[in-house]
């Protein structure tokens, strides 16, 4: 019975950590192209991104995957009661009917991204002007500046809340149970249905232990990495 | 002609001027040390000469070629601008080194990365990087620095930063070097071997613009005082003026100082 269920919730964390992984390679980068909206000077487009992520951290990821999936489909349906629906959406409403798992990866990157892009904004604004003036002087490009001046400063600072966040994500996957995504805790929920189990569940706290206990040595071997400098 | 000339620079934030006309000029391997009270506009000077504030009027001429003109300053390019940067060095207060970086690369990576608009950059990267780093160590030695080439600047003391800061400074080799009181943030121990640095440069035929409240220093070093006060020269000469002040304002700024 063991092995099964552990090959059973194998197959779920195999899930879990794809959610986990898709979504860090797509909010890391996102996450920062929101971060540099929110500190743009152009006022339209700040509060534009202002906006968006005060919507995205003021309502449940929960919620946010329940309209990305059945969302698109209500407007399919809308679509269908129009007479003359137009172009636009027939278009809208063939292509947006998400997969589950697609459904959920939408919500979670647009989630974490906006969660990454105020800590990438926290991380950018700390560092002292005179970094930047330094650069400038030396006759260094915007993008040098970014790049050789700035950056590994702001990585240094961002780290703690960064290792933070992405642990969280770890045991936030666990939300795409909802609209039935077979990640590991929905694996372990069916055995109390099929076979009156109730330890398969308690068991996948094991992986998620196991799998943040790697992450936490990693977070705190790359802080170690950038121990060398202060500032 | 002078190397560096200033016409009547205007600089204001909001609605209060902090520069209301400031004029003067600067031989080549004159050392010209800015005096003042607080709040005076010393710094906000020194940031309109290197571009980190924009002066609403005036103009800026290095050895007879105009680098800024407020009145055409939106029509120059941003590579256009950052090559007229280069003609002057700053060095802060606060010395602004960065800190995920040795000594030696920080003196080297400006010019490192300005060496990658070279035409020949890509033909003879080797021979060039190598000509960077060899300056840069010489540089490094003629600060005093060489024991601690390869020493982060967390591991510093405030005066061997300083000095880093100078050598960066000059690796780009500007026209001219400006210092915003470079040895205010230091103890008065370490204010010492800064000094001497600058000192020497002055023997190295450095133009150079400093801003300090040393007077003692300022009257030994310096070709030319300015005594800036509420955003105008109140009073400029050679370091004479220091010990026989002709307006009313400098004497009573030097009083409050020797007291
Ligand atoms: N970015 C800014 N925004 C608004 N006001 C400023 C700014 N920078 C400077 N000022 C004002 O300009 C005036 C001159 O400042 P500045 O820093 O040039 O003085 P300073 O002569 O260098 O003084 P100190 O000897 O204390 O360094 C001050 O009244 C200051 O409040
Ligand atoms: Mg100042």
């Amino acid at each position: 019975m063991f092995g099964e269920v552990t090959l059973s919730l194998l197959k779920g964390f195999g899930i879990t950590c794809e959610i986990f992984a898709l979504t860090l390679l797509f909010a890391l980068p996102l996450g920062l192209i929101i971060s540099f909206g929110s500190m743009s000077k152009f006022k339209p487009l700040k509060w534009l991104c202002k906006v968006f992520v005060w919507c995205i951290r003021g309502t449940p990821l929960m919620l946010q995957m329940i309209v990305v999936y059945y969302g698109p489909g209500l407007v399919g349906q809308w679509a269908q009661g129009i007479e003359d629906p137009g172009v636009f959406i027939t278009w809208f409403a063939s292509w947006t009917v998400f997969d589950r798992f697609v459904a959920v990866l939408i919500a979670f990157v647009i989630n974490y991204s906006c969660y990454f892009s105020e800590i990438y904004r926290g991380g950018i604004e700390s560092i002292p002007v005179g970094q930047r003036e330094a650069g400038q002087v030396l006759g260094m490009k915007k993008s040098q500046l970014f790049f050789k001046v700035t950056l590994l400063q702001v990585i240094k600072r961002i780290l703690p809340p960064m290792s933070n966040e992405i642990i969280t994500l770890v045991k936030d996957t666990s939300l795409a149970r909802i609209i039935a995504v077979y990640e590991i805790i929905y694996a372990g929920e069916r055995f109390i249905k099929a076979e009156g189990l109730i330890w398969p569940l308690f068991y996948t706290g094991a992986f998620y232990l196991i799998f943040c206990g790697i992450l936490t040595l990693l977070f705190g071997y790359f802080e170690k990495k950038l121990d060398y400098f202060r500032g | 002609m002078a190397m560096l000339e200033v016409k009547d620079i205007h600089k204001k934030f909001g609605k209060i001027s902090v520069l209301k006309g400031i004029d003067f000029e600067l031989n080549k391997g004159e050392v010209v040390s800015i005096i003042g009270s607080s709040g005076s506009g010393k710094t906000t000077l020194l940031r309109c000469l290197t571009y980190l504030e924009t002066a609403e009027k005036g103009t800026v001429y290095v050895d007879g070629n105009c680098v800024f003109d407020a009145a055409s300053e939106k029509h120059v390019s941003a590579q256009e601008a950052r090559k007229r940067q280069l003609n002057f060095g700053l060095v802060f207060q606060s010395f602004n080194l960065f800190p995920q970086y040795t000594v030696l690369d920080n003196v080297c990576l400006a010019p490192k990365l300005l060496a990658k608009d070279r035409p020949d950059y890509k033909a003879n990267k080797k021979a060039i990087l190598e000509e960077i780093e060899e300056n840069a160590k010489k540089l490094i030695e003629r600060v005093g620095m060489t024991s601690r080439i390869n020493m982060y600047p967390c591991q510093l003391s405030g005066g061997q930063q300083q000095r880093v800061a100078i050598a960066r400074a000059l690796a780009l080799n500007p026209k001219i070097l400006c210092f915003d009181e470079p040895t205010s943030a230091l103890d008065p121990e370490l204010t010492g071997e800064v000094l001497k640095v600058i000192r020497s440069l002055k023997d190295g035929d450095c133009t150079m613009v400093i801003v300090t409240h040393e007077m003692h220093f300022a009257h030994e070093v310096s070709d030319k005082i300015i005594f800036m006060d509420e955003g105008v020269i109140a009073e400029q000469g050679g370091p004479d003026i220091l010990d026989n002040p002709k307006s009313e304002r400098l004497t009573a700024f030097l009083n409050a100082f020797s007291q």
